[in-house]
């Protein structure tokens, strides 16, 4: 029974990891890859270490799974963000096939200040339409 | 089947099929932050594996190094976005 458990955990897990992978290869720019990367993959790698927890079932490997799980459930938004922030800096482009770009002209390029509107330095605005293919 | 042929010869090639997958992106990679975003995957991936095998093998101790690779798989890509942005700057 316990069996059972653990093979439908570590099922779920690996197709999770799974479609990161495929989504990974086939999504068509970064900023899409990064939404991809942060949410299955860690939910699948934490189902595979609740497997684990279930297997093991003692106090050593369960609070150990948990404090991985706790600190990639934690760390996966922070790493996303940092990663899609520099991307927007050094001028990765948006899908071609992309509606709106929400931030364009909102970054400063010198500063790396966040504006809520777009102000009237427009050499200082980190604005993708002007800047060479990366 | 037993729970330990299922995780063998089932879970583990999953696994890998990924990590290949993943690995192609890393080569592959357009711009330098689908790499960095590649590899900070391959490392989750890699926890992954490291979970099956210490249920296959019985061994709870292999629990310590995927600690270690969640640490390092955070601050290797802060690290990396925090260069890749501060190349920029003037």
């Amino acid at each position: 029974m316990i069996d059972i458990v653990i093979g439908i955990l570590a099922t779920f897990g690996a197709l999770f990891v799974l479609f990161a992978a495929i989504g990974l290869v086939r999504m068509p720019d970064t900023y899409l890859r990064i939404s991809v990367t942060t949410k299955a993959a860690t939910l699948g790698v934490g189902l595979v270490l609740m497997s684990t927890m279930v297997y093991f079932s003692n106090a050593d490997v369960t609070s150990q799974a948990f404090v991985i799980i706790l600190f990639l459930f934690l760390t996966a938004p922070v790493s996303a963000h940092l990663i899609g922030r520099a991307s927007y800096f050094i001028g990765v482009k948006l899908w071609d096939k992309s509606v709106m770009d929400e931030l364009r002209g909102k970054y400063q390029k010198n500063t790396h200040i966040l504006k809520s509107i777009v102000d009237d330095t427009p050499e200082d605005n980190v604005d993708h339409t002007k800047m060479e293919d990366k | 089947m037993t729970l330990f042929e299922y995780l063998h010869y089932i879970i583990l090639p999953v696994l890998v099929i990924s990590a290949v997958l993943i690995l192609w992106r890393f080569i592959k990679g357009p711009s330098i932050a689908d790499k960095i975003v590649a590899l900070d995957l391959l490392i989750t991936t890699g926890i992954g594996v490291i979970a099956v095998y210490s249920i296959i093998y019985d061994h709870s101790t292999l629990m310590d190094t995927a600690l270690i690779l969640a640490l390092i798989a955070f601050l290797s890509t802060v690290a990396l976005s925090y260069y890749l942005e501060k190349r920029k700057r003037k």
